[in-house]
């Protein structure tokens, strides 16, 4: 009996347990309301399905995250990937209007990698301001967060650029090998991130600059380098997703484009078990952070509620989430109760329980668990 | 932080090292008023600079607010938000049930001072970044004003519609706008409060060091949550004068105006690790963000876009003079951790 409370609690104290439990939960939301929201078909040699498709509309958003996730362990945070997916792909999208044939398979790749270049380089600006410059991120990435919507708008000309090319269409909106190809190109960014990151020391680096910047210098740690890579790899991860929404669309739209991805790329990361202070990060968390996201969107539709109302349902789902994770909200909400039930998720009740903040033997050692 | 600066002894410069932020932002902004005057035909005229208060207001209100969250080392991504479902409530309210407009004011102060303070109680006593509870904070009035109605709704209320037509003639054909006047008694009584009150004093320390806040005995949960507070009290004003501005409620009223009001903040010389900041400074940065507009509408030939480059570029150019000025503060180049 004992050894079964053990396990339970091993198991909650996990840092992906309430990501994946409310992962499960919204899954299981979706299986209720909507017939056969498992069943994966294959049509015509692709895969189709519900399932699929939060994969397919949820890639952009998982690649933002994976750069996100990099920059915030190393206690920053990247204001500017919307900017950026919005220049890259308005850069993209201008360069392939201009060819004479748009199908053709260089003048794209040229394109593409003009576009990944920008990218690259607005990365790499971030990181120097943070770096080299030493402003504070959150203000470092905002300069271009606000002068790049105006860059973008000024590669568009204002208007939404419309083409086509079938090349191009392949990047967010083509299947390869049954699969769509957004899905695996996020694959292997995401694995080729988790070698560089976890079998490699980079990530060490990356998490003992987070932790201490001047103490990892002092340490041999080039902190600045790793700060600058990290930056551009988080831009670099911007343009690929920017590439990748207005192929889907085959249009780029300078306003409209990467509106606001860079906080639900913040909410993915947050909500995977990363913190925001630094110093730690969980690349499969993130993953399963903007999955949340995603299927949180599907779910709005499946369930009836109306489009409306995404944000408010969005704004609850966050609010639960980031509570749930709150080692203070959970020693408080918690303490006389055996196991845990949902809190409540408004965010104005806070002041009732503010007097208490005893800790008792037992969450202690959870969370001295949880902070390994 | 700011009180160790100013008792140092200052040899050579005989003005405080402390006011250089602030003084620049001053020095810059009567650069573009001249700038202005030199190149375009009749931009040197009292009602140039009087229409920028009258378009800015309130920005200028909601940058009050976000002012003293940066002071304590917060910051609030919620305010646009909450601007837009002020908007919102108080056209539905005077549209449908047809309230009193002392009453539908009231109520809108009450609920974005409530959002504020929900905020504040989270961030404090969970221990969550505020960067996140704001955020949430963001998304749950966004959603708010689209439960209320996707479509705009036209404020055709009596009082409302004669605010909004109301002018105060100072003389001389020029005239303000009753906001402006608004905006200016939110701007004295803040920089009354911020720079002369025992809360003031609480929120610089607060923002410097949280923790020797905390060993001075200072009340921090109740400046932490006060900050939140009057920031969703000023975005709910912001949110009155923007409708008296546009007798309209509108969903998607002010995006990106959480942008603005940092922005303006920052360039008032502010810094976002919190503990040091005027509110005149504030002024002067919406100031510089509302003469910025005026000025590419006189250029004409320019598109809209440009002014957004133009807010970056500033931003840039004052973070990075921001870093030489306080070069001695945090030395060595560490990046500081964003959320405090």
């Amino acid at each position: 009996m004992s050894q079964e409370r053990n396990l339970a609690r091993a198991l909650t104290a996990h840092r992906l347990f309430w990501p994946v439990a409310v992962l499960v939960a919204l899954l299981v939301l979706n299986v209720v309301f909507t017939d056969g929201f498992l069943t994966v078909q294959m049509r015509q040699g692709h895969l189709y399905g519900s399932l699929i498709d939060i994969l397919r509309f949820g890639a952009p958003l998982i690649l933002v995250a994976l750069g996100m996730t990099l920059v915030i362990a190393t206690g920053g945070i990247d204001l500017s990937v919307g900017s950026v997916v919005a220049i890259a792909g308005a850069l993209a999208c201008l360069r392939i209007s201009d060819l004479t044939d748009q199908g053709s398979v260089t003048g794209v790749l040229a394109a593409v990698g003009v576009a990944l270049a920008v990218a690259l380089v607005l990365g790499a600006w971030n990181g120097v301001l943070v770096s080299v410059i030493g402003i504070q991120p959150i203000i470092a990435t905002l300069i271009l967060m606000v002068a790049g919507r105006g860059l973008a708008q000024l590669i568009t000309d204002g208007q939404i650029i419309t083409i086509n090319s079938a090349p191009y269409k392949l990047i967010g909106g083509g299947y390869w090998l049954t699969l769509p190809f957004g899905i695996l190109v996020v694959t292997a960014l995401v694995a080729l991130t988790g070698f560089l990151t976890r079998r490699l020391a980079l990530g060490m680096f990356i998490e003992s600059v987070g932790g201490n910047a001047e103490a990892s210098r002092l340490s041999g740690i080039r902190s600045s380098g790793v700060l600058i890579v990290v930056y551009t790899f988080c831009g670099l991860c911007a343009g690929i997703a920017g590439l990748m929404i207005s192929s889907n669309v085959s249009s780029a739209d300078g306003n409209y484009a990467g509106l606001w991805i860079e906080l639900d790329a913040i909410l993915a990361v947050v909500i995977g078990g990363t913190s925001l202070l630094g110093g730690r990060f969980s690349i499969a968390g993130t993953v399963l952070g903007a999955l949340i996201i995603q299927t949180l969107t599907t779910t709005i539709y499946s369930i009836g509620v109306t489009p409306e109302t995404t944000l408010l349902f969005k704004a609850l789902v966050v609010t639960l989430v980031c509570l749930l994770q709150s080692p203070s909200f959970r020693r408080k909400a918690f303490r006389r109760r055996a196991r845990p039930a949902p809190p409540p998720p408004a965010p104005a009740d806070g002041p009732s329980d503010a007097s208490v903040s005893d800790v008792t033997a037992g969450e202690g050692r959870e969370e001295t668990v949880r902070n390994r | 932080m700011t009180e160790t600066t100013a008792t140092l002894p200052e040899t050579r410069l005989t003005f405080p090292r402390k006011y250089v932020p602030v003084a620049v932002t001053a020095g810059l902004f009567v650069a573009m008023l001249v700038a202005g005057g030199i190149r375009y035909e009749g931009f040197a005229s009292g009602q140039v600079v009087l229409n920028v208060f009258v378009d800015n207001a309130f920005l200028l209100v909601v940058a009050v607010g976000m002012t003293f969250v940066i002071v304590a080392g917060g910051i609030d991504l919620s305010v646009g938000a909450v601007v837009a479902l002020s908007t919102m409530i108080s056209a539905s309210l005077l549209a449908d049930p047809g309230l009193p407009a002392p009453l539908v004011i009231a109520l809108v102060l009450a609920a974005g001072s409530l959002l504020g303070l929900g905020m504040g109680a989270v961030i404090h006593y969970f221990e969550i970044q505020p960067f996140i509870v704001t955020l949430a904070g963001m998304f749950l009035a966004r959603g708010l004003c689209y439960v209320i109605g996707t479509e705009s709704i036209p404020i055709t209320d009596g009082t409302f519609t004669a605010v909004a037509d109301a002018r105060i003639e100072l003389g001389a054909g020029m005239w303000i706008s009753p906001s402006v006047v608004i905006a200016a008694v939110v701007v004295l009584v803040a920089g009354y409060v911020l720079h002369y009150t025992r809360l003031g004093r609480a929120v610089y320390a607060v923002g410097g060091d949280r923790q020797s806040a905390l060993l001075m005995g200072l009340p921090v949960a109740r400046t932490t949550i006060a900050v939140y507070t009057i920031s969703g009290l000023c975005s709910a004003l912001g949110g009155l004068l923007m409708s008296f501005y546009m007798l309209s409620g509108y969903g998607l009223n002010a995006v990106g105006m959480e942008l603005d009001a940092i922005a303006a903040v920052v360039i008032g010389g502010a810094l976002l690790t919190g503990g040091s900041g005027y509110l005149v400074g504030t002024v002067l940065g919406v100031l510089v963000l509302g003469l910025t507009q005026t000025i590419l509408s006189f250029e004409g030939t320019l598109s809209p876009w440009w002014t957004s480059i133009f807010i970056g570029l500033l931003l840039f150019v004052f973070i990075v003079l921001q870093r030489f000025i306080g070069v001695r503060r945090t030395r060595g180049g560490a990046p500081v951790a964003t959320a405090a």
